[in-house]
Parts: C-alpha cells; structure tokens; sequence
C-alpha cells in the first residue's frame, strides 16, 4: 500500500503537480499497480543476470566533427522553440 | 473498381496504365476521410495541400515516362508520434499541442524518397501509452467496426484509417503491442518488427528499449512492401542494424509452429479461442507440424513490462520541462514551479501514472527489488523463447485474450486496461518480430492470429501469414 505521504514524494522527484483529491485517486491506483507486479517476486532470478536490451548492442560513436547535413538555421529554429528565448539563447528562471 | 480499396501494387499498376491519377486518388481518399472520420476520428491533422502536391508531382513523372517506385503516389497515414518536418507532432498529448516538427524521422525520410502521400496524422494513446486510443487528450478513436468500441491502441487511428479504407496503409509504433492490438481489433494485418530492424529515430520516445515502428496493411504483400520501405541501418539510430536477406524458401509441408500453452488459459474469451484454433487447424490441414510448446516465465511478463517501460518512459520524458519546447507554465515564479505546473497540466491521467509507477521503481530503496528484478526476468522470458525456437519455426496465439471492448469499458480502471496485453508484451521483451492477421469475426468484431517469429526473420512471418491469406475462401 502506497501512502499519500509516498505519493507527494514521488510526485516531487518526477516534477508533477498534483492536487490533493489526485493525490488520493494516485495512491489507490499506484497501489493496486505494485501489488500486481509483487508477482516478480515468485520469479527465480537466482542465476539470470539483467538485461537492458533484447539484444546485445555496442555503443556507435561518430567523429566529433560539425555534421554537413544540419544547418545553422537549424540551430535557430530549435532555440526559437522555447518557450522563452533571447538573443539565439533558452531563457530560464534564476535558480538562486 | 473502387479506388480506396486498392492495394499498393494495384495502385502502382493502375497509376502505371493510367487509369487514374495520384491526385485523384489523393482527392478521393481525402473525400472519404472528410466524410467518414466525423464518425471514428481517425485523423488528428490533414495534410491536404501538400499531399496534392505531393500527388501532382507523382503524376507528372508518369507524364513524362518515368520510372515511379512502388510506394509512389500511394496515400497512407502516419501515426502522430512519428515526426513529419514542418508538420505538428502532438503525440496525443497537450503538451505537444502546438509543436512543429524540426524534421524528418527516418522512416519519412524513406517513404519521402518514394514519393509516398501523407494524408495526415492519425490519433493514438498519449505518448503511445495505452491500449484504446482512448487516453488521447483530443478525444478517442472509434473502432470503424463497430462505433461503440475502441479500435484498441495504442495506434488506434493508424490501424482504424486503413480499416475504414481511408488510407491504403499506415505507419504505428509498438512498445506493448500497440501495433498487433489495433491491427487484431480494426481487422487489418500490423506488424511490429525485430528491434533494431526500422529505425526509431523521429519516433517520439515511450521506452527505448521496446519501441518499434511498423506498418498497417490491407494484404500481407502490401505489409511487407511497405517493412521492405522502411527497414534498414541507420547511423541515427545505434540500436538499429544492417540487414542480410533471408533468401527464404517457404513451404507449408516444412513449417513448424509451436502453440504456447500459457497463452490458452483461463481468461480468454472462449469466442477468441475457437477462431484462434481453428485458424491453426487450417495449417495443420495443410501440413504444417504443430507442436505444443511452453513458455514456463509467461506469466511474469506483464509485471516485468510495466515496471520496466515506465521506467523508461518516465527516464524518457523527463525532457519535458516547459522550458526546451511544448506546453510552458513559464510565467511561474521559480524554475521548480514551472517544471511542477507545465509537466502537471501538460500530461494526462495515464501518462502521469507511468510516470509516477517508473519513478518509484527507479528510485533509491526500490531499485533492485523492482527494477533490476524485472530486467532479469526480462532475461527468463527472452530465454523461454529462445528454448522454443531451437524447436519451432514461429509460435501462434491470440493477440489479445478479449474482443474489442466498450469505449468506457476499462478507462477507469488501469490494470484491467493493462491486462489486454498479456500476450503481446513479451514479443517486446524478448525483441522478437509478430504480427496480427486477420483470421475470423465474431459477429462484426475481428479477430488477430499473432504469428512471432525468430529475432530478424521477417519474411518467415509474413509468409506464414500470406499461406492464410492465400488459402482463405
């Protein structure tokens, strides 16, 4: 059983607002979630290890080098997508 | 002849001879979309002048005698987590209400250089969470067979725009199912490739580890043209890589299919069950060796599943932050109170509810009991599977254990939601390729055989489906 308390916190750490009636709706729900995957816990896992992917992948990596098929004007747009947004820079809040 | 339920390769022909253009084939999908989507709300945007366009520039290459590819001046539609430059791209979400792709993802990068037509952008579950299209912030899908049910999702609109013969094919994504779910409810063929075999880059991300984009088709030769189109390596992509041809010689008398017993049991619709049988008696008749096989962890895969994909997605979504781009609280005082205001208005119910189950099982305390537990199972399930196919060729199932519900049905209760992908999850897991065919109907309701095949062999699925296709009277 998830507490209220549990919801505010992992509300806080995802960055979600939440109201207080959506805090209990969350509590219930979120709960009857994780009874469900209790399950898991039946699972011999005594000797499989974890798997991030269904296959095995190597990491790829380019040479650090300016792409010829990306635009400065490219750049320009992305930032201009900002909500807020000055002199070809993202604006955000002061953090102090 | 009715222009709308061409097939790609019926088209090409016709465009060919001349007996229509693409731009009245464009117009006359188009109509149809106009006149029928009031009803099922396939189409979260058109894309009507640049389509024609589009369309005319098809016509004047076969005015001037030049060679066209087959995808050429074929309409289709693309599912709205897929990104189209210059296009909105709203994922189902408010918080991408407005959002103009920067470009191209690689798979329209692909249909571009065919001259593919895009007619517009279909509906689907918020950030492709869900499995009725009915989490969409802009209003559900309804299934085009029956107006009071969902079209299953999470790629609803793509898989209900083909059904509806509004569009001749259409593009999804699958984390969970959420291609072979849609495509067993709407009555067409859907296939979620092998992980890594289309690229995912200008898919919009859910859980990075599972997605896959793929198609939605009337016929399977018009599914694997269209996989043909899309697949390959690409340098966007690291998780993507090079295809060799399998040079498949298919025949009915080899084929080996193994029938999972875990996926018959208590809980499936006794309706489902009699179609799904009796479509595996067909290639039984027909000689195929069926084997009953077990895949002991089955039951472990929904739990894994969602621990582990809204892990990922809420890993994923972090990037939405009202500041970078979409949906802002930005005149909020303090840099915490808009991350808390934009990410709490801007996301739906079911998306903040992932959210919230992959921050929980990612965070200190829970990690190893939930998450680290769920990627070893993950590891169990890929192992049954691989135990199976030393033996079998393909496996069959149902796609989903129930009919195509109720719109309102399961809405409000997530986890009798969730349980509609117990069979499709694993498929993702394991990172096999399966699709939904088409195999019989209860009243006006269709319902999908889920044919899974080994990691990469494609091709080995899609004959097997096209032997149905083939043999159905």
């Amino acid at each position: 059983m998830i507490s209220k308390q549990e919801v505010q916190h992992i509300a806080k750490l995802a960055r979600l607002s939440m109201t207080e009636e959506e805090e209990e709706k969350f509590a219930k729900e979120l709960s009857s979630i994780l009874d469900y995957v209790e399950k898991l816990k039946k699972a011999d896992v005594s000797e499989v290890e974890a798997i991030s992917h269904p296959f095995e992948i190597e990491n790829v990596v380019r040479k650090d080098e300016e792409r010829s098929d990306k635009k400065k004007s490219d750049n320009k747009r992305l930032v201009e997508m900002a909500p807020e947004n000055k002199d070809g820079y993202v604006k955000v809040k002061s953090i102090f | 002849m009715n222009i709308l339920e061409l097939t790609i390769s019926q088209i090409n022909q016709g465009l060919k001879k001349k007996e229509f253009s693409a731009v009245d084939l464009c117009k006359a999908h188009l109509k149809e979309v106009r006149e029928r989507d009031k009803e099922i709300f396939s189409f979260l945007s058109l894309n009507e002048d640049s389509a024609l366009s589009q369309a005319k520039e098809v016509d004047d290459l076969i005015k001037a005698d030049q060679e066209i590819s087959p995808l050429a001046g074929v309409p289709c539609a693309i599912k709205d987590n897929i990104l189209i430059k210059d296009l909105k791209c709203t994922a189902g979400s408010k918080i991408l209400e407005n959002y103009i792709a920067p470009y191209d993802a690689t798979v329209i990068k692909k249909l571009k250089k065919q001259k593919a037509i895009f007619l517009g952008k279909t509906n689907l579950d918020e950030f492709a969470m869900g499995s009725s299209t009915e989490n969409s912030a802009f209003g559900p899908t309804h299934n085009p067979n029956d107006l009071t049910r969902v079209p299953g999702g999470s790629s609803g609109g793509s898989a209900a725009a083909v059904a509806a013969n509004m569009s001749c094919y259409s593009l999804g994504s699958d984390t969970g199912g959420s291609i072979r779910l849609p495509a067993s409810f709407c009555g067409v063929i859907g296939l979620k490739p092998t992980y890594g075999s289309v690229s995912r880059y200008g898919l919009i991300a859910f859980a990075s580890s599972l997605d896959q984009i793929g198609p939605f088709a009337k016929t399977v030769e018009d599914c694997k043209i269209v996989f043909d189109a899309i697949k390959g390596e690409d340098e966007m992509d690291s998780t993507s890589v090079p295809l060799k041809d399998e040079n498949l010689k298919f025949k009915i008398e080899n084929l080996k299919i193994g029938v999972p017993k875990e996926y018959f049991v208590k809980g499936i619709d006794p309706e489902v069950e009699k179609i799904i049988k009796g479509a595996i008696k067909k290639y039984e008749e027909a000689g195929a060796k069926i084997e009953e096989v077990s895949l002991p962890n089955t039951e472990y895969a929904l739990p894994a599943y969602y621990i582990i994909s809204p892990s990922e997605a809420s890993a994923n979504l972090a990037r939405f932050d009202g500041i970078k781009y979409g949906y802002s609280e930005s005149k909020k005082n303090s840099l915490m109170d808009v991350y808390l205001e934009s990410r709490g208005k801007g996301f739906g119910p079911e998306v903040r509810r992932r959210i919230m189950i992959g921050t929980y099982a990612l965070s200190s305390g829970y990690y190893e009991a939930h998450y680290l537990r769920a990627e070893k199972v993950r590891n169990l399930i890929k192992n049954d599977f691989e135990k199976v196919f030393s033996r079998v060729d393909v496996l069959m199932a149902p796609v989903s254990p129930f009919l195509p519900f109720k719109i309102g049905e399961r809405i409000q209760d997530p986890l009798s939601m969730y349980l509609v992908d117990i069979y499709t999850v694993s498929i993702n897991l394991a990172g096999l390729p399966a699709l939904s065919l088409p195999v019989g109907k209860v009243g006006s309701l269709p319902i999908g055989l889920q044919i899974i095949g080994k990691p990469f062999q494609e091709d080995m699925i899609l004959e097997t489906a096209r032997f149905f296709e083939n043999n159905k009277k």
